[in-house]
């Protein structure tokens, strides 16, 4: 045990840049996912038919194929035809194009559970549809979209370890390095405790966000999906 | 004057269904009309027409002589632009048997938020007249709650100052009091009376309350299978209608 933590402190510097690594795609994939979401999220309500065709067949796709796979294609076969990027940014792009792809369903899922009584109520004072979804639907929508989000962001952050296929130097990495200086079982047990805190913290701060949107529309704070506005 | 509604060969129809078939009639500019029948007769159908809440399959509504959704040119029936609808439908006001105020916000910024964002008046100016109309209903001192907090009767009555300040020129009530405990309904009949007396709003109103209907409509008209039965001074129609079917249904909300 005194050999595992003597290996373990070595390893300290090595583990934060790995988990450093892991913030970096963590955020930076976050945030790319959100984006996507938002916007294929919205055009897959848009009354245009041609932009829904557009939002379904890229969401499809993103969500039908293997992040993996994507992974590869953004480095090793998109420099083929002249584009390259830095090993991060691209499991950034990658693992937010298919977590967003999967944020476009919560988002549209959300709007489409505001009461339908609230898309009324807003035509009846004769709101353009861009006012409405602005002012009175998107309000709603995100108290829904919040918990949806966390699932989505913690398996994001679970997510990342595919970085590895790509020669990144994650958390991932150097808890397999660890392993050569310690009992297997302890180094992917420090494993399961980092990863497990970046996810705890990532949901708790989602769950706050989450509680403060409840609170603005007068819902309780708990977690029951009462659809907003239903009986005001 | 043009009539400030005229229904012109609406047909309504939910697939296969069809709910209005060669409706017809005409509401003058300051009229309240009052629409009975039974349930599922069409009176919901034909208040959604006109709050564009409902696509018109065929015929025409016209608010104020214009065209509302659809246009006759050259012959030809041609459906009339969002930003078209929009023109004419900043006439019209609904208030709804749900209420549907937005959870999103204050009571008071319920009242402002479309004369801020979609009419473009000052902030300060909307609140003032917010608080006023507020006040005629009887809440300005809850302004600042949130909507959750008001009883179903005082939801209400801001759904009636909500929709009041866009100044419409016609309100329609499709039954703003069904929801309501017994208890509840007399301050917001009341409040609608007031508007009936003290504003030339023009209003399509459905509902079952006979009284009410009888004291601040200008006539009534009795919907079956989405035709009009019979219309007429709701004295003539509520006390001695000339058809069964409506004194049966009379009887049935008496
Ligand atoms: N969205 C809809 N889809 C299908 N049928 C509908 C829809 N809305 C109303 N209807 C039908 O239209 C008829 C008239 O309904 P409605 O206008 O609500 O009547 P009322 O308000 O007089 O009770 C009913 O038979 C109802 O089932
Ligand atoms: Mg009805």
């Amino acid at each position: 045990m005194t050999d595992n933590l003597e290996a373990l402190r070595d390893a300290l510097p090595r583990l934060g840049e790995g988990v450093a690594i892991t913030l970096q795609l963590t955020l930076g994939g976050a945030l790319v996912a959100f984006i996507v979401s938002v916007v294929f999220g919205l055009l897959s309500i848009s009354p245009a038919g041609p932009l829904r065709w557009v939002s379904t067949v890229v969401v499809e796709f993103f969500r039908g194929t293997s992040l993996v796979v994507q992974l590869f294609w953004l480095y090793y076969v998109m420099p083929l035809f002249g584009v390259s990027m830095d090993a991060v940014l691209t499991g950034v792009i990658a693992l937010g194009l298919n977590y967003g792809a999967y944020g476009a369903e919560i988002v549209r899922g959300s709007i489409n559970a505001v009461d339908k009584g609230q898309w009324e109520g807003a035509t009846a004072l004769n709101m353009s549809p861009l006012t409405r979804m602005r002012r009175i639907i998107w309000p709603q929508a995100w108290v829904l979209m919040l918990s949806g989000y966390n699932n989505l962001l913690v398996m994001l952050i679970k997510g990342t370890a595919v970085a590895l296929f790509i020669g990144l130097q994650d958390l991932g990495y150097q808890i397999d390095e660890l392993r050569v200086d310690t009992a297997t079982i302890f180094a992917y047990g420090i494993g399961l405790l980092l990863y497990y805190l970046i996810a705890l913290a990532a949901s708790t701060g989602l769950r706050a966000l989450e509680k403060r949107a409840r609170r603005r529309l007068g819902l309780s704070a708990g977690s029951v999906h009462a659809s907003a506005g239903a009986a005001l | 004057m043009p009539p400030v509604i005229r229904f012109e060969d609406v047909v309504k129809r939910f697939g296969d269904t069809t709910v209005l078939s060669d409706l017809n009639f005409d509401v003058a500019p300051g009229e309240r009309v009052t629409l009975i029948g039974p349930s599922g007769s069409g009176k919901t159908t034909i208040l959604r027409l006109v709050m564009t809440l409902e696509h018109l399959t065929e015929g025409y509504i016209w608010i104020d002589g214009k065209p509302l959704t659809h246009d006759r040119r050259d012959g030809n029936r041609v459906q009339l632009k969002q930003k078209e609808v929009a023109e004419t439908r900043k006439q019209i006001g609904m208030v709804f048997q749900h209420f549907n105020l937005f959870p999103n916000m204050s009571v008071i910024d319920n009242v402002t938020e479309a004369p801020v964002h979609v009419l473009g008046r000052g902030k300060e100016e909307a609140r003032e007249r917010a608080l006023a109309l507020l006040d005629q209903v009887g809440l300005k001192d809850r302004a600042d709650e949130h909507p959750s907090r008001l009883s179903g009767g005082q939801k209400q009555r801001v759904a009636i100052a909500r929709a009041l300040a866009m100044d419409p020129k016609i309100l329609l009530l499709d039954e703003v009091t069904s929801a309501l405990d017994p208890e509840l309904v007399g301050d917001v009949l009341g409040v609608l009376r007031d508007v009936a007396e003290s504003t030339d709003i023009s209003m399509l109103i459905v509902t079952h309350e006979m009284q009410f209907a009888r004291d601040v409509s200008h006539k009534v008209m009795m919907f079956d299978g989405g035709q009009i039965l019979e219309q007429g001074a709701p004295a003539d129609i509520l006390s001695n209608p000339s058809h069964d079917r409506t004194r049966k249904f009379l009887d049935s909300v008496l």
